[in-house]
């Protein structure tokens, strides 16, 4: 368990609604839902949700910390916005779809290799590291998430299409020794590092 | 009359070389036409697309897009700031108006902008290029440079989510948006009524991470354009353009389907119909080729 966790545990004993509310990216909204079930039929991958966004509400009443934080139903949330449109609650449930999966990712409860996940992690890193997103770099980096092995394999899957967008002239390369780049980068990380601080330290995981 | 001035925010996947190169090509075409100005915005950055989160939480998130608003405010007063990418606009839109209900917010933002010296007062608005396309400029305008109709083609408007979600175009509806179907006609080709995927997800950037279950909708998406008689899609999505296109040869290979459906962005039909060239409008960078397009365009 991470140092992160055993504290939360600590600090919320059995109060799981309190610690979303208070650590997860618009948490204070869930009791607000009133278990209507309109969201449920929303998520373009629904099949794929363990539980849906108005169970994942319901579990967050019932102090279900384990299977929530632990579930990868949150990863499947493709950013349609569906639900957000149409809760008659107006509940930001794709935020808090965000901020669930973020804050298990932060108290690695989120499952170990959860491909969204991943690609989440490596597409921030690539972008805080010149403050833009270089595509090839980021590809390349998912190919070989698994292993240089998985890697060639990945990527010599997906060379027709590669190849066809080199040609295309939408994908570029020389991306790989330079690329598109802020000036500024610097500031970028001192201002990335600083907002990643004050909210650790508001969320208490500082 | 006098040009219309915008701060542009390309986004990363506009830049050259980049996955929607095409996209910027065409539009650069369209804005000359409609006299519009856009001023890039100095040394931007990218918005953390939707999946920025899982990493990323809230705040630095929020923070990264308050720097482009930032500098936008600062060295291009006054001035709109205007994304063609859905991704960008909806992330920007957010920043501003989240930041704009929670003053506590704001002052954190602030704290950590002062980092790269920079300070946001959030007067600057997010706009998405087509609603300034139907805002600022207005359908007769858009209509009047249109010298190559686009006749007989038929095309499926496919808006997909977040050009639409969860703020939209004034005036729409989430469920049937009409504005894009209106473009079509503008200029001169005929819109799919029947076209029935034209809200649906694509998977967004879970085209990457789950691509059984996001091929499943890019499926859905195509094979509706085939039923509904279509030539071509068009969409105002990168991320759209780039999933339903890309992903058409494995769809192909695993279901032994035979999909070649085009996948255009409107300013590609526009900077056509406006009388530019196939290279002009980008067709050059189609994995799929616009034939009917390029035919036209070679009249
Ligand atoms: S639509 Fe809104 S109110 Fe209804 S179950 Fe979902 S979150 Fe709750
Ligand atoms: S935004 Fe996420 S949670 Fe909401 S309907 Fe779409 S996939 Fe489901």
């Amino acid at each position: 368990m991470s140092d992160l966790n055993t504290q939360a545990v600590a600090r919320y004993k059995n109060n799981f609604l309190k610690e979303v509310e208070e650590r997860v990216e618009d948490g204070h909204w869930v009791k607000m839902c009133m278990q209507c079930g309109v969201c449920a039929g929303s998520c373009p991958l629904g099949p794929a949700w363990q539980h849906s966004p108005q169970k994942i509400f319901m579990m967050i009443r019932a102090g279900k910390r384990e299977e929530v934080l632990g579930s990868d139903s949150m990863w499947m949330c493709t950013s349609c916005y569906n639900c957000i449109v149409r809760c008659p609650r107006k509940l930001p449930i794709t935020h808090i779809m965000h901020g669930l999966a973020n804050y298990a990712h932060r108290l690695d409860l989120a499952p170990k290799g959860q491909p969204t996940r991943e690609i989440a992690r490596l597409f921030w890193d690539n972008l805080v590291k010149t403050g833009r997103v270089n595509e090839l770099k980021f590809s390349l980096a998912m190919y070989f998430k698994d292993g240089f092995a998985q890697g060639i394999k990945n990527a010599m899957a997906m060379q027709g299409i590669g190849l066809g967008l080199m040609k295309a002239k939408r994908l570029n390369p020389m991306e790989i020794v330079g690329g598109h780049k802020c000036k500024d980068i610097p500031g970028i990380h001192k201002m990335v590092a600083k907002a990643r601080e004050i909210e650790d330290r508001r969320r208490g995981l500082a | 009359m006098a040009k219309k001035q915008y701060a542009f925010y390309p986004g990363c996947s506009s830049q050259k070389g980049a996955s929607a190169a095409n996209f910027l090509t065409s539009m650069n075409v369209m804005t000359e036409k409609l006299d519009i100005q856009l001023n890039e915005i100095p040394d931007w950055n990218c918005c953390g697309a939707s999946i920025g989160y899982g990493e990323g939480g809230e705040l630095p998130r929020l923070v990264i897009n308050a720097r482009n608003l930032a500098i936008a405010e600062k060295e291009l007063p006054g001035q709109d700031m205007v994304s063609g990418c859905p991704a960008c606009w909806l992330a920007t839109r957010e920043t501003h108006e989240r930041l704009a209900e929670h003053s506590s917010l704001l002052a954190e933002t602030n704290e950590a902008l002062k980092e790269a010296g920079l300070n946001l007062n959030n007067t600057v608005r997010a706009r998405h290029m087509t609603e300034v396309l139907i805002e600022d400029i207005g359908w007769d305008a858009m209509k009047a440079p249109v010298v190559k109709p686009l006749d007989g083609l038929k095309i499926a408007g496919y808006v997909g989510c977040q050009t639409n979600r969860p703020f939209g175009i004034a005036g729409e509806s989430f469920e049937n948006p009409k504005y894009l179907d209106k473009m079509i006609e503008t200029v001169g080709a005929e819109p799919m009524a029947k076209y029935e995927q034209k809200v649906t997800c694509c998977g967004g950037a879970l085209a990457f991470s789950e691509p059984e279950k996001s091929q499943k909708q890019i499926r859905d998406i195509v094979e509706s354009a085939y039923d509904s008689g279509a030539d071509m899609i068009v969409t105002p999505c990168q991320l759209c353009q780039a999933n339903v296109e890309i992903y058409q040869s494995e769809i192909n290979k695993k279901h032994g389907t035979k999909f070649k459906m085009p996948v255009v962005y409107y300013t590609q039909l526009m900077s056509i119909a406006y009388g530019g060239s196939a290279a002009d409008a980008g067709l050059n960078g189609q994995l799929i080729k616009a034939d009917k397009l390029e035919k036209i365009a070679g009249k």
